[in-house]
């Protein structure tokens, strides 16, 4: 059976070749179009000298960025002192400049610092971090005291003792800790154990060899331990950077200043709603609304704003393109406006608009009307007004002609004849159009804002260009991401109720 | 029902009562109409009137302080003399040549031998026409790699179908200046970023498209090559591609002429090309150049137009022209 039709099949195809080959010539296009793909593709990666730029880029620093998306980092950096640690966090620290996170343990020692200036680094107190291991808190802890007296004379008269933090720990979420002394940092990670010895100011030695997680660049340098997501530390001779990572975005609904920030959720809606009035001027709510929208980090207000920039130059900008095309389509089209000189000057004003870039009106009505939606609007208007110009006159010629001979028939002026013979039929298909680029320019009106045609571009763009403020890039996108669906959908939905046969309506 | 017919005219005795009934209802529906679309308008003129007024308000110069010197900038824009454009253009010396960046055509030569070059602006106009053509066929060939898993008719799986969907209108609605920014950021300037990002816009644009074209195709061939036990791929291959090819490639070609418009606003933000020179040059006001780039990217782009929409009408006749009514 299978063998006879194989027979068949050969005799069928022996006897109707070109049936089954195809003729030579479209197999020939069809192996040249691909040959001119892989060509066109070679020829680009030698124009844009695309194997160079992928090995120079800086992949590492990509991943860092992907993550500050949705994580942020705390980066406390602990000085090594000659016989005590200083913690420090930035100014912009998301925990504040007096942070005290939990992850990080302190433990304290009253001890008499020795004046800056006193001796070299073998001076001041010499018997250093051994003895300071008592337990934290110890505010009389008599250890200090023994190693404060030989000072060296040519040091300045002796400070009061004062409780200093002498060891850190830091717990990296689990991943893994930093010890840190004075004169020695253990980093443990899972079971493996790495001592580092300080030299203060010189170096940093490692007891034996240095895991997989560490790299030191030559003996004596900064050591830098990573712990995967949850961070790295840098352990240089004179300090130690900590950058622990953490999921979520800091400090979202107040920033670092305001009375409510880290407080829980429970702990704000008790204050707004029971609580005494922390400024005694106005209510906790306005506070508390007014330190959200004035976030410093977040600018909410800011972002809000442009964004409805953004959204009422796409929408300004195409309405006003509408309703300037509408009639400009009338005298474009062959089969309404008989004549011929004026539909090509109508045509090719459109082109001419269409044309230009939209980038070009955007720059120049930059330049007309100072930075800011006024001239996002205006390029939209002026690039739409051709694209309207061109589809709605494609769409007028496109018309049924037996409504507009039945409604001349009974002896309609001309106005008459287009309002009820050619409007109803067209306005449909103008009002989908229109809706389309609504949706699409609430897109561009993005880009335009960052060459200064207003919205929320420019600050997408600031956010991008400092290479730091990538969890506003999100939050951006995000918020443009909403806007963007919400409005595809509406358009969407009108237009189907626009274009649906009619007897589905209703 | 009755107020109709008291503000109205009243109905007509000589009408017989069904008759009547049909009026009064066909009246009902007109002020009903007319009802809805005067409160379309008049909703449409306050969203307007807003929003002309909010972005006056927000603008940095306000639009009647500013209509007067409207043309003061086009103003600045006059060359000296007629023949400074083709200079800048073809980056020929100037006469006024006084060692300013505004008159310093020939320094941007691109050198092929000791005596011929390419222009500056064409060399540019060149790479943002690359930009364009290499992220469409980019998009092109994601798209149609994509497209057919999004496809209702050809595959069963909801949920296939649903994430291919997702992650194509992730792609399409995320903004490309994001995209850009953050390949700057790593790549460091140049034409690779704007690649990428309009690479990426593209895969989701034309694979929307591309699928609805499938989801629309004839399934007979499909079903005759199921029939003899052909698998899916065959199916896809032979079934369904020599169908939709003319149309994905007009699609292509529509893709190509947006392109290169958004490669040059992404070249104006960093991404290389003539986007950038063209920034520069009306921010620096430097006539002659300003006046070069526009003129070589207009001429550029109707070129483009023109080339695709007589490729596309070759391709698949007079439909190619129906953009934004499907969707």
């Amino acid at each position: 059976m299978a063998s006879a039709v194989t027979t068949e099949m050969h005799e069928v195809a022996e006897r109707y070749p070109a049936v089954l080959k195809g003729s030579l010539r479209k197999r020939r296009i069809s192996w040249l179009v691909a040959a001119g793909i892989v060509g066109y593709l070679m020829f680009a990666w030698w124009f844009f000298s695309i194997g160079t730029v992928f090995a120079n880029a800086k992949w590492d620093i990509a991943g860092a960025y992907l993550a500050d998306w949705v994580s942020y980092e705390v980066r406390p950096n602990i000085d090594l002192r000659e016989d005590h640690l200083e913690v420090k966090f930035t100014r912009f620290d998301p925990l504040g400049p007096n942070g005290n996170p939990d992850w990080l343990a302190r433990e304290t020692a009253m001890i008499v610092k020795s004046a800056p200036q006193a001796g070299g680094a073998g001076g001041g107190v010499s018997s250093s971090s051994g003895s300071f291991l008592g337990p934290a808190g110890g505010a009389t802890a008599p250890a200090g005291s023994d190693g404060a007296t030989p000072i060296p004379s040519a040091a300045a008269t002796p400070i009061e003792p004062s409780e200093e933090v002498v060891r850190a720990t830091v717990d990296f979420s689990g991943a893994g800790t930093v010890d840190i002394r004075p004169d020695r940092v253990t980093v443990t990670r899972g079971d493996e154990t790495l001592v580092l010895d300080i030299v203060r100011d010189v170096a940093v030695n490692a007891q034996g060899p240095l895991p997989s997680w560490a790299t030191q660049r030559s003996p004596g340098d900064k050591v830098v331990v990573y712990f995967g997501v949850p961070g790295r530390a840098e352990i240089e001779s004179d300090e130690v950077k900590i950058r622990h990572r953490f999921l979520g975005w800091a400090n979202f609904v107040f920033d670092i200043n305001s009375p409510f920030w880290g407080k829980s959720a429970g702990e704000v809606f008790d204050l707004v709603v029971s609580g005494d009035r922390v400024e005694p001027s106005r209510s906790n709510l306005s506070l508390a609304w007014n330190n959200f929208l004035y976030n410093a980090e977040w600018q909410h207000l800011d972002v809000w704003t442009k964004l409805l920039e953004t959204i009422v130059m796409a929408f300004a900008g195409t309405v006003l393109a509408s309703l300037v095309a509408f009639p400009l389509a009338f005298i474009a089209a062959r089969n309404i406006m008989p004549n011929r000189v004026l539909n090509q000057v109508a045509k090719r004003f459109f082109d001419l608009q269409r044309s230009v870039d939209m980038l070009i009106w955007a720059l120049f009505f930059t330049r007309a009307f100072g930075p800011g939606p006024l001239a996002g609007i205006s390029a939209i208007f002026f690039t739409d007004t051709g694209t309207f110009g061109k589809l709605y006159s494609e769409a007028l010629e496109n018309i049924d002609d037996k409504q507009r001979e039945g409604v001349r028939s009974v002896g309609a002026s001309p106005t008459a004849v287009q309002r009820y013979g050619v409007v109803p039929q067209v306005l449909p298909v103008f009002l989908s159009q229109s809706l389309y680029f609504w949706e699409s320019n609430t897109r561009s009106a993005t880009i335009l804002g960052a060459v200064g045609a207003g919205g929320i571009g420019l600050k997408l763009w600031e956010a991008i260009r400092t290479n730091s403020d990538w969890e506003n890039v999100a939050y951006m996108v995000i918020l443009i991401l909403i806007v963007v669906f919400v409005f595809d959908n509406i358009s969407t939905a009108l237009r189907q109720r626009l274009i649906s046969p009619p007897g589905a309506a209703s | 029902m009755s107020a109709i017919t008291e503000t109205g005219r009243p109905v007509k005795p000589s009408l017989s009562e069904t008759g009547g009934l049909v009026e009064r209802h066909w009246r009902e529906l007109a002020v009903r109409r007319r009802l809805y679309s005067l409160g379309g308008v008049v909703f449409l003129a306050i969203a307007m009137a807003g929003s002309l007024w909010f972005a006056n308000e927000s603008n940095a110069g306000k639009f009647f302080d500013r209509l007067p010197h409207l043309f003061d900038f086009l103003g600045q824009l006059v060359p000296r003399d007629g023949w400074e454009v083709w200079r800048a253009m073809f980056d020929l010396p100037s006469p006024y040549d006084d060692g300013s960046l505004k008159y310093n055509y020939p320094e941007g030569r691109a050198y092929f031998t000791e005596t011929l070059y390419v222009p500056e602006y064409l060399y540019l106009m060149v790479e943002t026409l690359n930009i364009a053509l290499l992220s469409t066929l980019i998009g092109f060939l994601l798209g149609f790699g994509l497209c057919f898993l999004a496809a209702r008719n050809l595959v069963a799986n909801r949920w296939l179908r649903f994430f291919v969907r997702r992650f194509m209108e992730i792609l399409r609605a995320f903004p490309e200046i994001v995209i850009a920014g953050f390949f700057l950021a790593v790549f460091s300037l140049g034409a690779i970023p704007a690649i990428l990002a309009v690479s990426i816009h593209t895969i989701g644009a034309l694979g929307k498209m591309f699928f609805e074209v499938v989801e629309n195709a004839d399934m007979r061939p499909d079903e005759g090559l199921r029939a003899v036990g052909g698998n899916w791929i065959e199916r896809v291959w032979f079934g369904i591609v020599p169908q939709v090819m003319p149309n994905f490639v007009s699609y292509a070609l529509l893709r190509f002429e947006i392109n290169v418009r958004a490669s040059t606003i992404i070249g104006a933000v960093g991404g290389g090309g003539i986007g950038e020179a063209l920034r520069l040059s009306i921010g620096q006001t430097h006539e002659a150049k300003t006046l070069a780039i526009v003129l070589l990217l207009f001429l550029t782009i109707v070129a483009v137009d023109q080339f695709s929409a007589w490729l596309r009408r070759k391709l698949v006749g007079d439909q190619a022209f129906e953009f934004g009514r499907g969707g």
